[in-house]
This record gives C-alpha cells, sequence and structure tokens, in this order.
C-alpha cells in the first residue's frame, strides 16, 4: 500500500470519516441544530463527488487500476456507479427532510446512517475481491436494516426492520458460503484469477453450487423472484424515503455487483448459470408485474414493480455482451431518477396528516399539483418504456441484448410483461387526471419541487438526447467487456 | 450564425411558448409584441446565416450543421441536422419573411378576436415547424416539420372550435393529411432498407451509384408523391383544402397558400436526382398535376364564396407546380412555388381585407363596387390578379409560361408532355377568367350587400394593407428572378443558375430540359391571348351585372352549374365510397369485434387478478414463511442446475 492507493480510497475515506462526524455532532450538543444535519449531510456528498471525480483524474483515464492487493480498483465502471449513488443519497436526503422533521427523530444519525451505506455501496462498485465485495454489502445490509426501522413508535416499521433484518442474515449466509465454495475450488477471492482458474476448468459441481448461491445471495439484494418475498413488507414498513433508498441506491449497487462478478469473473460458465437466471429474470417480470396489478397501495405496487424492474435488469447480464452490460447500466440510472421522482410524489401527499399511500389519493391531483402530476406521468411511462422518455432507451437495450445473446423467448416475455405493466401504471394517471373526487391534500415543498425537477430532466433529457448517456456508460463500461471478450 | 442554424426554428418555438403559456396573462399588446419579435427576429436572422452562406460557400455546396445524433439503432441511424443549401435558401426566404408579413398583417386582422394569444402562438409554432421542414437535413427530419405543420394546419383551421363546420374542417384535414403521411413514412422505410440511410444527401448518392433498384427508386417517389399529393392538395386528396378555409383568413394565406401546401413541392424538387432516375414516376406527377390544375381551375369558375374561389385556384397552381416538377423542370416548378406565394398571398390576404371591410361577408353575390371604398386593397388585389392571370410581365406569366414551356418540351415523354401542356394552358384560360370574374363581382358594379354592411365599409389599418403592398410590389418583379432565355436580358434566368448546385447534371441520369426559343415564345403566345381571351369574357359577362350572367346559364345549363358548383360531387363520391363503409366497418368492430375482445381482456383480467390473490396469499407477512421460501428457492435452484 503506497500514499497513491490511499488517495484512490479518498472518497470512501471522505464518506467513512464524514459518516462518524455526523454521528458524532449530537453528542457534541449539535442534537439542537437538527436542521442544520441536512446542509452538513449535503455538503459531505458533494464532496464525495468531487473526491470520485478527482480520484479518476489520479488514474488519469478508464483503465481499471486495482489497488490494495487487487482488491479494490478505480475504474470508470466504479465511477459511473459512485456518481450515480452521491446523487441518490443527496435526493434520499431532501426526500428526508420533511419526514424528519415531522416525525421528530434524530436527525444526525440518520444521516450518519445513510452515509455509511454510501460508503458500503461505493465499496461494492469498485471491489474486485469477492470479500471487498462481501464488507462493502454488508456495510450496506447493516445501515439499511436501522433506516428502515427508523420509525421507532410504527409498529409496521419496526416489524418491517426485523422482517428486513432476519430475511437479510439468511442471505448474506447463502451468499457467504457461496463465495466459500468458490474460494475452496479457486484458491482465490479476487474475480480476475478467479476468472483465470474457470477458463481452464471443465464442469465441477461445487463450483456451480458456489456460483448459484452467489447469485441466489444476490438476487435477494436486487429482489428477484423468488428471493423476493421481503420487499413488499418491507418497503411498505419502512419510512417512505427509507423505501425510496432501498428501491433505487441499494438496488442500484447490487446490480453494480452482480454485473462485475458475473462479467469478470464467469463468463467461462455462461451457458451453466444464464439459463437459470433468465428463468429467474422471467419470474421476476411475470411475478412482479401480475402482483402488482392487484395491489390499492401503491408504496406496495411499487415495490412490485421493483421486483419486475429487477427481472428486466436481470437480461443485461443473461445476455453477456457488450450491450447488455451498457443496457445495465442505462437502465440502473433511468430506473433510479424514475422511482425517485414518484417517492418524491407520494412523500408529497397527506391524507389525515399522515402520509397518503392508496391510489385513491392521487385523484385529481393535476388541479392540486400539476407540475407533480406531470411529471409522474413522465415518470410512470419512463417505468413502462414507452418512448420518448429515458425508460424507453433502457429497455431497448436491454431487450436487444437478450435478443442478441439468444435469449429471443425472454425479450418476448419482457415485452409483454412491459404491456402489462402499463395497466397498473396509467391506473395512477387515471386517478390523477381524470377521476374527480377527493385526494390526498398535497405539501410541496421545496426538496421535494428539486428531486421531482431533476428526475424529469434526467429522464427526458436520457429519452430525447440519449447519445449523451450512451456515449458515457460505453466508455465506463467497454473495460469489462473487453474481458468478455478476451475469454 | 451557420453553425447555429438551429436557432432558426427555435426562435418562432419561443415565442410560441411564451404566447401559449401566458398568452391570456400578458395582455393583446405583449402578445404582439412577442409574436412579431419572433417572427421578425427569425427572419432577421435566416436572411444574416443566408449572407455568411454566400461568403462561405462561393460555389453555393450544400452547408450541414448537425446537431446531435437523434438515435442509432444497429447500422442506421439518422442526425438532428440543418442544411442550407439554394433550395432551402429560396424556402427559407420565403418562408421567413412572407410569414413575417402574415403575422404582421394578423394583427390587425385578428385584432378584436377572441383567442388572440392562442392565434399567435400557433402561428408561431407553425413557423418553427415549417422552418424545420425546410431548414432539416434528412427525409426523417424533415417529417418533423411536416407532422408539425400538419398539427398547426389542423390546430389553425379548427381554430373557432366553436363552429362545428371549422372543427370538421379541421378533422377532415387532419385525416386526409394522414393518408398522405402514410405513403411518406413507407417511402422512408423503403429508404432505411434499401439505402440504410434517410439522409438526403446519403440517399441520392446511394441512387447515383446505382445502388438501389429501379423499382425501389420507382416505388420510393410514387410514396414520398403521395405523401406530397396530401400535403399540397392533389388528386385525390385535394379536398380538404377547400374546406380548410374554415381558418381565420391570414392563416388561409400563409399556410394553405404561400407556404405549407408547397411542401411537397419542395420535398419532390429536394428528391430530384430519385425522381429524374424514374421518369414513369415523373409522367405520373405531371399527369395528376395537369389534372389537379385543370379540374380544380373549372371547380373555381362556379363558386361564390370569394375564399372557395382562392381555394381551388391555389389547388390549380400547385398543380402547375407538379407539372413542373413532372416533366423535370424542378426550377421552374420552385419558381411558380415563389412567385405564387407572393401573388396568392397577396390575393388571399386581400381577400381577408374584403371580408374584413364587409364585416365578415364571405359571399361575392353580396359585394360590388367595393373599388372606390377600399383603394389599397383594390390595387395590390388587382396586381395580383393580373399576375395569377399570368400577363407579361407580371410574376405569374414567367413562372407559368416557364412550366408551360417546360411541359410541352420535355424529353421524357414527349406525347404525354403535351396533353400536359394541353391541360395546363385549359387551366390557365380558366384561372384568368375566374380571377377576372371574382375582381368584376368583388370591385365593381352596385353593391349588393345590406345597407348596414354598406355602412361599416372601410379601408383596413396599416398593419393589413403594409403586406398587401409589400406583396402586390413583389408579384409585380418576383418574375424577373426567372426572365426567359428569348429576351436576351443580361439577367437571364436567375434562378435557374442559382439552383444548378441542387439539381446537379450528372451523366446518365435524367437528363436536364432545354427550352428551343421558338417554343418558349410560341406557348407564351398563345397562353398570354388565352388570359386575354379569358378576361374579354369575363368582362362581357360581369362587368357591373352581377351575377346576372351565371344565372342565365343556370336556367340554360343547370346540369353543367349544379356539377361545378358541387364540385363534381367527389365529396360525395367519396362520402359513399369511403366514408361510409368504413363507418359501417367501425360500427361492426365497436359492436361485434370490441365485444369479443373486451370479453376475452375481461376474462384475462380476471384471470390476472386471480393470479394477484394467489401471489398475495404466499405474501403472508410472516417471516418464517418467508425464510422457508427462501431455503425453498435455494434447494430448487441447487435441484435444477447440479
Amino acid at each position: 500500500m503506497t500514499w497513491a492507493d490511499t488517495l484512490l480510497l479518498l472518497p470512501e475515506l471522505i464518506a467513512a470519516t464524514g459518516a462518524s462526524i455526523l454521528l458524532i455532532v449530537p453528542v457534541l450538543g449539535g442534537r439542537a441544530r437538527g436542521h442544520m444535519a441536512k446542509w452538513a449531510m449535503l455538503a459531505l456528498m458533494a464532496v464525495t463527488a468531487l473526491a470520485v471525480i478527482g480520484s479518476t483524474y489520479a488514474v488519469a483515464g478508464v483503465q481499471q487500476t486495482p489497488t490494495f492487493r487487487a482488491m479494490f480498483a478505480v475504474d470508470a465502471f466504479s465511477v459511473f456507479f459512485k456518481l450515480l449513488f452521491v446523487v441518490v443519497i443527496a435526493l434520499v436526503t431532501l426526500l428526508s427532510e420533511d419526514f424528519l422533521s415531522e416525525e421528530r427523530y434524530s436527525t444526525w444519525e440518520y444521516y450518519s446512517l445513510l452515509a455509511f451505506a454510501l460508503c458500503g455501496m461505493m465499496f461494492m462498485a469498485s471491489g474486485v475481491s469477492l470479500i471487498t465485495i462481501y464488507i462493502g454489502l454488508e456495510l450496506l445490509a447493516l445501515s439499511s436494516y436501522i433506516l428502515a426501522g427508523y420509525y421507532k413508535n410504527h409498529e409496521e416499521s419496526t416489524e418491517a426492520a426485523m422482517k428486513y433484518f432476519i430475511l437479510g442474515t439468511v442471505s448474506s449466509a447463502i451468499l457467504l458460503y457461496g463465495i466459500s465454495l468458490i474460494y475452496g475450488v479457486c484458491g482465490s477471492m479476487r474475480l480476475s484469477t478467479i476468472a483465470a482458474a474457470l477458463s481452464t476448468m471443465l464442469s465441477n459441481d461445487a463450483l456451480m453450487f458456489g456460483i448459484m448461491l452467489l447469485a441466489a445471495g444476490l438476487c435477494f439484494k436486487i429482489a428477484a423472484v423468488p428471493f423476493h418475498v421481503w420487499t413488499p413488507d418491507v418497503y411498505v414498513g419502512a419510512p417512505t424515503p427509507i423505501s425510496a433508498f432501498l428501491s433505487t441506491g441499494s438496488k442500484a449497487a447490487a446490480f453494480a455487483v452482480f454485473a462485475r462478478v458475473f462479467y469478470v469473473a464467469f463468463p467461462a460458465f455462461h451457458l451453466d448459470w444464464s439459463n437459470v437466471l433468465a428463468a429467474i429474470a422471467a419470474l421476476s417480470m411475470i411475478v412482479g408485474n401480475l402482483a402488482a396489478i392487484t395491489q390499492t397501495n401503491v408504496k406496495r405496487m411499487l415495490a412490485y414493480s421493483s421486483i419486475s424492474h429487477a427481472g428486466y435488469s436481470l437480461l443485461g447480464i443473461i445476455a453477456m455482451n457488450e450491450m447488455g452490460l451498457r443496457g445495465i447500466l442505462i437502465y440502473t440510472m433511468v430506473y433510479v431518477f424514475a422511482n425517485l421522482g414518484i417517492w418524491a410524489t407520494i412523500l408529497m401527499l397527506r391524507r389525515h396528516a399522515y402520509a397518503g399511500e392508496s391510489v385513491e389519493d392521487f385523484r385529481g391531483l393535476h388541479k392540486r399539483a400539476p407540475f407533480a402530476a406531470f411529471s409522474m406521468v413522465v415518470f410512470l411511462l419512463s417505468l413502462g418504456g414507452i418512448p420518448p422518455t429515458a425508460g424507453f432507451i433502457g429497455k431497448y437495450f436491454l431487450f436487444a441484448a437478450a435478443v442478441q445473446a439468444g435469449f429471443g423467448w425472454l425479450a418476448i416475455v419482457a415485452v409483454v410483461m412491459s404491456a402489462v405493466s402499463m395497466f397498473y401504471y396509467l391506473r395512477l394517471v387515471v386517478a390523477m387526471y381524470l377521476e374527480e373526487g377527493s385526494g390526498a391534500e398535497t405539501i410541496y415543498s421545496p426538496s421535494l419541487r428539486f428531486v421531482t425537477a431533476l428526475s424529469l430532466t434526467v429522464t427526458l433529457v436520457v429519452g430525447f438526447i440519449p447519445e449523451l448517456p450512451i456515449r458515457q456508460v460505453i466508455e465506463s463500461s467497454s473495460h469489462l467487456v473487453g474481458r468478455v471478450v478476451q475469454r | 450564425m451557420l453553425d447555429k442554424l438551429w436557432l432558426i426554428p427555435l426562435i418562432p418555438f419561443a415565442g410560441f411558448l411564451l404566447n401559449g403559456l401566458f398568452g391570456k396573462k400578458i395582455g393583446n399588446g405583449l402578445v404582439t409584441a412577442v409574436a412579431l419579435a419572433a417572427s421578425g427576429l427569425t427572419a432577421m436572422v435566416s436572411t444574416l446565416a443566408v449572407f455568411q452562406y454566400l461568403g462561405a460557400y462561393p460555389d453555393h455546396g450544400r452547408h450541414l450543421d448537425r446537431v446531435y445524433n437523434w438515435f442509432t439503432a444497429g447500422g442506421i441511424g439518422t442526425d438532428v441536422a440543418f442544411q442550407l443549401d439554394p433550395l432551402s435558401i429560396v424556402m427559407l426566404m420565403v418562408v421567413t419573411w412572407v410569414g413575417f408579413l402574415i403575422h404582421l398583417y394578423s394583427v390587425g386582422y385578428m385584432g378584436e378576436e377572441d383567442g388572440y394569444g392562442r392565434y399567435f402562438a400557433y402561428l408561431n409554432l407553425f413557423l418553427s415547424a415549417m422552418l424545420i421542414l425546410v431548414l432539416g437535413s434528412s427525409y426523417l427530419f424533415i417529417f418533423v416539420g411536416w407532422e408539425g405543420v400538419g398539427l398547426c394546419s389542423y390546430l389553425l383551421i379548427g381554430f373557432y372550435y366553436d363552429r362545428d363546420y371549422a372543427a370538421a374542417a379541421g378533422k377532415k384535414a387532419f385525416i386526409v393529411n394522414r393518408i398522405g403521411d402514410f405513403g411518406f413514412l413507407i417511402a422512408m422505410f423503403l429508404m432505411f432498407n434499401y439505402a440504410g440511410t434517410v439522409d438526403f444527401a446519403g440517399v441520392q448518392s446511394m441512387a447515383a451509384r446505382g445502388q438501389l433498384t429501379p423499382t425501389v427508386i420507382t416505388a420510393i417517389c410514387l410514396l414520398l408523391f403521395l405523401g406530397a399529393c396530401g400535403k399540397s392538395a392533389q388528386i385525390p386528396l385535394y379536398i380538404w383544402l377547400p374546406d380548410a378555409m374554415a381558418g381565420p383568413t391570414p392563416v388561409s394565406a400563409l399556410i394553405h397558400a404561400a407556404t405549407m401546401v408547397t411542401a411537397g413541392v419542395y420535398m419532390l424538387v429536394r428528391s430530384n436526382l430519385l425522381y429524374r432516375m424514374s421518369p414513369s414516376a415523373m409522367m405520373v406527377v405531371a399527369l395528376i398535376g395537369g389534372l389537379t390544375a385543370l379540374f380544380s381551375a373549372t371547380i373555381a369558375v362556379a363558386q361564390n364564396d370569394i375564399k372557395k374561389v382562392l381555394a381551388y385556384s391555389t389547388v390549380s397552381q400547385l398543380g402547375f407546380m407538379f407539372i413542373g416538377v413532372g416533366v423535370g423542370a424542378f426550377t421552374s416548378g420552385i419558381f411558380h412555388l415563389v412567385t405564387h406565394a407572393f401573388f396568392k398571398a397577396c390575393l388571399f390576404l386581400g381577400a381577408g381585407s374584403v371580408i374584413h371591410a364587409m364585416g365578415g361577408e364571405q359571399d361575392m353575390r353580396k359585394m360590388g363596387g367595393l373599388r372606390k371604398k377600399i383603394p389599397t386593397t383594390f390595387w395590390t388585389f388587382t396586381v395580383a390578379t393580373i399576375a395569377i392571370s399570368g400577363f407579361p410581365p407580371f410574376a405569374g406569366f414567367f413562372s407559368k409560361d416557364e412550366i408551360l414551356a417546360s411541359a410541352f418540351a420535355t424529353p421524357y415523354f414527349p406525347a404525354v408532355g403535351k396533353l400536359v401542356w394541353l391541360m395546363g394552358t385549359v387551366a390557365a384560360f380558366f384561372t384568368a377568367f375566374y380571377m377576372f370574374r371574382l375582381w368584376y363581382l368583388t370591385f365593381t358594379g352596385d353593391f349588393r350587400g345590406t345597407h348596414e354592411q354598406e355602412h361599416h365599409l372601410h379601408e383596413s389599418p396599416w398593419t393589413m394593407t403594409f403586406p398587401l403592398q409589400v406583396l402586390a410590389v413583389l408579384s409585380i418583379i418576383g418574375g424577373f428572378i426567372g426572365l426567359p432565355q428569348m429576351l436576351h436580358t443580361p439577367v437571364t434566368n436567375l434562378l435557374e443558375h442559382w439552383m444548378q448546385p441542387v439539381i446537379p447534371e450528372i451523366e446518365g441520369i435524367g437528363k436536364l430540359i432545354e427550352i428551343p426559343v421558338g417554343t418558349e415564345a410560341t406557348v407564351a403566345l398563345v397562353s398570354t391571348l388565352l388570359a386575354a381571351l379569358a378576361w374579354y369574357l369575363a368582362r362581357q359577362r360581369y362587368r357591373g351585372r352581377g351575377l346576372a350572367a351565371d344565372l342565365a346559364t343556370e336556367q340554360s345549363h343547370p346540369g353543367l352549374v349544379h356539377t361545378l358548383e358541387n364540385k363534381y360531387y367527389v365529396d360525395e363520391g367519396y362520402d359513399a365510397t369511403v366514408v361510409t363503409p368504413l363507418r359501417q366497418l367501425s360500427i361492426f368492430s365497436w359492436k361485434v369485434i370490441d365485444g369479443i375482445i373486451d370479453g376475452t381482456l375481461g376474462l384475462v383480467g380476471y384471470t390476472v387478478a386471480a393470479i394477484g390473490d394467489l401471489l398475495r396469499f404466499f405474501q403472508t407477512g410472516n417471516v418464517r414463511n418467508y425464510a422457508l421460501m427462501l431455503f425453498g428457492a435455494v434447494v430448487i435452484l441447487m435441484w435444477v442446475f447440479a
């Protein structure tokens, strides 16, 4: 380890240090100044973002620069995700403002936990060794468990946290078991070494088990069927900003890991695992979308919708080609912004001074909050994959990748299920624009407005000028794709 | 400015946004300012860009300003890119400056109407879309403008949306145009499929290098022409244009006479290389053009609504332009497009001024003797009437005769060319006749309206008369950009030299027309004499006598007059053969097919809901069950996998 190595770690160091400071502030007498916490957090995000950008200059380019005995790498792929994470956490910070002030919970600890989660996510994006990845994942998970139970006085929230924790530990155990099997066969945790070992191997049951257990563990994190059971309960029970975080940032991090591990380490056994993942993807799309149709609670509906989106994103991993990897990157980004925008709209609804969460609360929204209603339509169309929104571009990449890789049937399932999903997305549009009646009241704070506007901008810009993100994504993923070709 | 061509359509678009969003709040004064500023500024920016182009491209080549890649899908893709070349420049100048004049005119004309802001928002939006159409560098990109102007046309025809006929006319225009658009779309699909590009230069160079088969080229040409027939109101899709007169009169002048309806001509000239490689497609264009010119000119003779006469006249004049394009005289098509923009805009605006003076009355039977009451309108209208009738040296004479002479001398299909020439010449005769009929009925004789109307008669404000005067002057001198060979002036055929880079001579591909001086002189003489004869006949019939002569004819030949008055019953024919069967089909679909589908879908929905309930059953909320399911899933995975 050298001084330069430490520099590469700067963003993570800043996030961790910042998180610790945020944790200490209330002890030093900052509790009274709760409203300062938001600005401290946003400042921390800004510095972290600068550090992330700075670290790319330190390594001069997009090539992978492994460090710490090849356990940690700064490359364009990780930078893409880290920037996305920082933005997500910053937006979640803005989303949390009203919730925290209304519920009078301690703000400094809350943000500290978010910052720790960010730190874990960044390690996940940069990890090139299974152990680094696992530790990052646990850091994220532990922070998330606590955040999911942050509504201390609400039974639902506590219950959600409990469920999330127990099932999360189970999945961690499964994941860890998979890692140990892989280590046992390959003798290494490093993704590149594993790939090299695999390329000389024929079939090996222990290894197959390892890969499958690892996949199962990751499927839990991205909430793919049949490892999705926790999702609806947790999304509904957790504080809404945290549901927003879980369905966007946390998922994006899991996809970063999924993509890197499978693209770098396991291309050699693509034929074997791709069919299993294809089944999981198909199940996720079908179950997620069908179950979403019958929901009346919007948070629960979004939970099922997020399950189906995990299915779409999996197409990019199954396809195992350039287009697939680019598809994952674009789709993750697109999905994250559309979702955050929707969560922002949900957060503005109040019914009897409590959060409005049912479809009925959206009735006639276009009269009370025309901008929010219009943005909501754009976000829903984006999730449904309708041009000219960003979602279309993302889905186009993923579906085309699947077709290229010979998974035509899966692409067909995906397209049909996208059509089905329009049913429940449009139901909200109908409620907002066509149905009269008493919906929920709205409190549209500047922070929520900002989140909506930013998400709307991204969703429309990516939809209208897809060249911009595509160029970025090609740069960010080319070095990983290079490995695919090499095998 | 050359690298900022996108500003040109963007400026009026900004005007559209401002007036569209805030038009009601900011008051008419600011609306006027925004609309005029937007249209005037874009005209000035365009002119500036043209001057810079002249400096940067002494050889008048193609200037391409690529803004960004619109999309790329597999091997094909297209850019958002603007281009400037002699053809775009001609269109650009006509659209922006005539557009500005008509914006100015509208200030006076629409001053007392409701929806002032809405009107100018639409007008600016139209300008923006039209400029995309004119400046776009690929078929797909101009299609954006093509659809945009179609939308604005629809919105403005139906501007008085509380009147049934206006709403219906808007719908008719939109639907009929969709049929043409379908042709345009298929043509683009063919280009993507066979040429792999929709860029103008790309498609033409593929064609020039012989990489497209003659069949494909002919198919593309015919389909593009179908699109042009919709937008430019040619047989069989012309029926929407006369109805489009339901919109405000300045709109008729701008959209339905000077600019939008000429988009089809522009597109065909843009594709001249393709057409020159497919003489059969050219022949179709020429014949349809000739038929339309003749057919609608005869209808115009029997119309009594001043705007209807001008509408059929527009259809007929567009037919002339297509004759020019069809027989291979692409420049003369554009030439006529330009002069027509001047004199027809002048006529429409003049008609608007008349209607304004008459308090909304459009029926010529109630006019008469307006000459003294509205002198400026009178003299400008007279100039434009002489110009359209084809008397030298007014603008219409030169462009129309160049077209007719080209038809006579076309090397592509000499026999058919002569036939088309004959149709055109007869149409020109009728043109002079119906125009002078209109002129005599409106401006001479005694006033036939009510006292109230007579009392109300007044000349229009300067914002309306100024554009009329400018356009009248242009109708006089506009023809000098294309003086024929036979006059031996030092500035012969300016337009043709100017357009040469757009219509290049390429070895082995469709020759360009050369008209023998003798032919040119003869054709010119014949049509001038015919125009004079038509004027004489109209003078005999209508001067100071109102409609007495028409009534007499109706007594002696009721069938003929009624057929013409009812426009050959084409609308009724379409109704019986297309609209009614379609409506029956749709009723069938609605009552029967829809019932089946609804039932099926209901079943599907029911099933889906049932599945959803089933899935909910698994969502017990019990964490032990969840953990069990997790383990079960892992076990199944292992089992499947190993």
